[in-house]
């Protein structure tokens, strides 16, 4: 199982403070997030991808390029590339290229984009969110997977003899994710191709993400690509630890008051019941995040929010050494009782070696 | 059994808004019996359920208590929809409420639209108000709407008759529809997700 951090690079400001930090802090302490990451034995770093303020993620490759420099392990992804407003042909190369530069540590999660305007600015109307999604991917695959591709469709300029460069390394494509919080459509598409299902499941309920994944798993078997309980889904949560849980509340209080999302809703302790949100001791987070299981089956990628809604800079990095206690205990864990023909997450390795399994038979 | 849900966004104890829902909701009963057909009719006050609308329109999804709620309205046959008159319109707790409803759970649902009021003069915000919201909603909104004013209630026995009259046509209306369909299904938006090559050639 893979576990690791996401964000989206919200600039946010500390309510504790009154600062937001610049733009470029913000990057620079992304940067540092993700080595420490590493550091601390995380295995995936996700980041992206919004097209307008508070946010400073528009370019996710350039940020997992560099980090692909100062980093030797960890999986570089996204969260989310959009798939909508992006041409998919700029998709299929800028993936490939980073797949060369990081020696094959790259994967992705697609992601519609549910902020109206964005699309119209990218030439698009979001009410084809998921027309895009499915003609834009499906290209996207056709030009990792095939030489050179004629193509026409109906939201972009046709391409006759066209080769998508460079080539995926080794002839391997990246591992796609398709993540959705709300649309079965999303989770059809990813058990037809096979690929991964992820839901970011905070702010959802376990009922909502247990009844969307459960669709996925059932759809994946449907399109022959094995049992439902080898489908790959990941999920989302929020983190938040200290020795003792009225810590751990005190401090993320301010935060989650003054959030965007949570503000002026929901008390902090019904969000904590009602949905993933992890905020409290160790022992408490633990034995909640190994809850997930309960309605999403044994999975293979967990990723956490720790940075964004202003919170500090230091709080960040004390949260994640803590990340990296806790993780080690859920690898356990979340080992037992996994049965053996669950698959773990997939990497570049593990794709190559499924790829030239598949040739020789 | 055909269940009905009444849906009243009165403020108060005692309520107009909930007499007029009350004796709406008798009536559809009674002529639901009458065809032969008996009906389940769950009274909803909106105004019990105001945090949890309020909270689930801010964070996007509802409390697990709050779900089950919003599945008893969108698994209804019938609604029966009454307002207080604010601002010659519904209240706010009523689009609160509309708007934490997926937008798919009233398409194709007999709704019966009612309406207290503090004027006669405000009859029409059932018709200029209340009937687009649903008609937006696809919901099939019965021909008569009753609209309560103080008189309605106070006067003698020639207004009383008049709202008497109008609420047994209106739910003479809501019942015939009840009567004539099959059960209803609650919304299921899996059950509903067309398959890949489908979905691929829309």
């Amino acid at each position: 199982m893979q576990f690791g951090i996401f964000g989206v690079g919200d600039l946010a400001r500390d309510p504790l403070t009154g600062k937001t930090p610049s733009e470029y802090e913000r990057m620079k302490r992304i940067i540092e997030y993700a080595v420490l990451a590493e550091e601390v034995g995380l295995d995936v770093f996700a980041f992206g991808e919004h097209h307008n303020p508070p946010f400073v993620a528009s370019s996710p490759t350039t940020v997992l390029g560099y980090i692909a420099a100062r980093t030797k392990k960890i999986i570089l992804s996204t969260s989310t590339t959009l798939i909508t407003t992006n041409d998919p042909v700029k998709i299929a190369e800028d993936y490939a290229m980073l797949q060369l530069i990081a020696d094959g540590r790259v994967d992705l999660m697609l992601g519609r984009g549910n902020t109206g305007a964005v699309y119209p600015w990218f030439g698009q109307d979001i009410r084809d969110g998921i027309s895009l999604s499915l003609e834009n991917y499906a290209l996207v695959r056709r030009l990792w997977r095939e030489e050179v591709v004629d193509w026409e469709g109906k939201f972009r300029t046709p391409l006759q003899s066209f080769t998508a460069t460079p080539r995926p390394l080794d002839g391997v494509p990246p591992f796609v994710w398709h993540g959705s919080i709300r649309s079965p459509e999303i989770a059809e598409q990813a058990a037809y191709y096979g690929d991964g299902f992820f839901h970011n499941n905070i702010f959802w309920p376990p009922s909502h993400t247990g009844r969307l994944i459960s669709h996925y798993r059932e759809r994946f078997e449907h399109y022959g690509h094995g049992p439902a309980d080898t489908a790959i889904v990941g999920l989302g949560g929020q983190f938040y630890v200290r020795e003792k849980s009225q810590d751990a509340l005190r401090e993320f209080r301010p935060y989650f008051d003054n959030s965007q999302v949570y503000g002026g809703g929901p008390a902090l302790e019904d969000m904590i019941k009602q949905t993933p949100l992890s905020v409290g001791s160790r022992d408490q987070v633990i034995e909640q995040i190994l809850g997930f299981r309960e309605y999403a089956g044994d999975y293979q990628r967990q990723l956490f929010v720790l940075d964004g809604m202003g919170i500090a800079h230091d709080l960040v990095l004390k949260q994640l050494e803590e990340l990296g206690e806790v993780v080690r205990v859920l690898r356990k864990e979340f080992a037992v009782g996994r049965p053996a023909h669950v698959p773990d997450g997939p990497t570049h390795e593990s794709l190559k070696a499924a790829q030239s399994l598949k040739a020789q038979l | 059994m055909k269940r009905v849900v009444v849906l009243s966004a009165g403020l108060r104890q005692p309520s107009s808004t909930r007499m007029l829902a009350d004796r709406i909701a008798e009536a559809v009963a009674r002529d639901l019996d009458g065809l032969g057909d008996p009906a389940e009719v769950s009274p909803i006050e909106l105004r019990d359920h105001a945090r949890e609308a309020l909270n689930n329109l801010l964070v996007g999804f509802p409390s697990p208590e709050f779900a089950e709620l919003l599945d008893q309205v969108s698994g209804a046959d019938a609604l029966i929809l009454v307002t207080p008159t604010f601002g010659a319109t519904y209240n706010s707790l009523v689009k609160l409420f509309i708007d934490v409803l997926d937008e798919k759970a009233l398409a194709g649902k007999p709704v019966l639209i009612a309406a207290s009021g503090g004027t006669g003069r405000h009859s029409m915000m059932l018709d200029h108000a209340v009937r687009p919201l649903l008609t937006y909603l696809h919901a099939v909104v019965m021909p008569t709407g009753v609209f309560a004013a103080p008189e309605d209630w106070g006067a003698g026995h020639t207004t009383e008759g008049n709202l008497r009259q109008r609420i047994d046509r209106a739910a003479a209306e809501l019942a015939a529809e009840v009567h004539r369909r099959e059960p209803a299904k609650a919304y299921d938006m899996f059950a509903e997700t067309p398959d890949f090559e489908t979905l691929m050639g829309q």
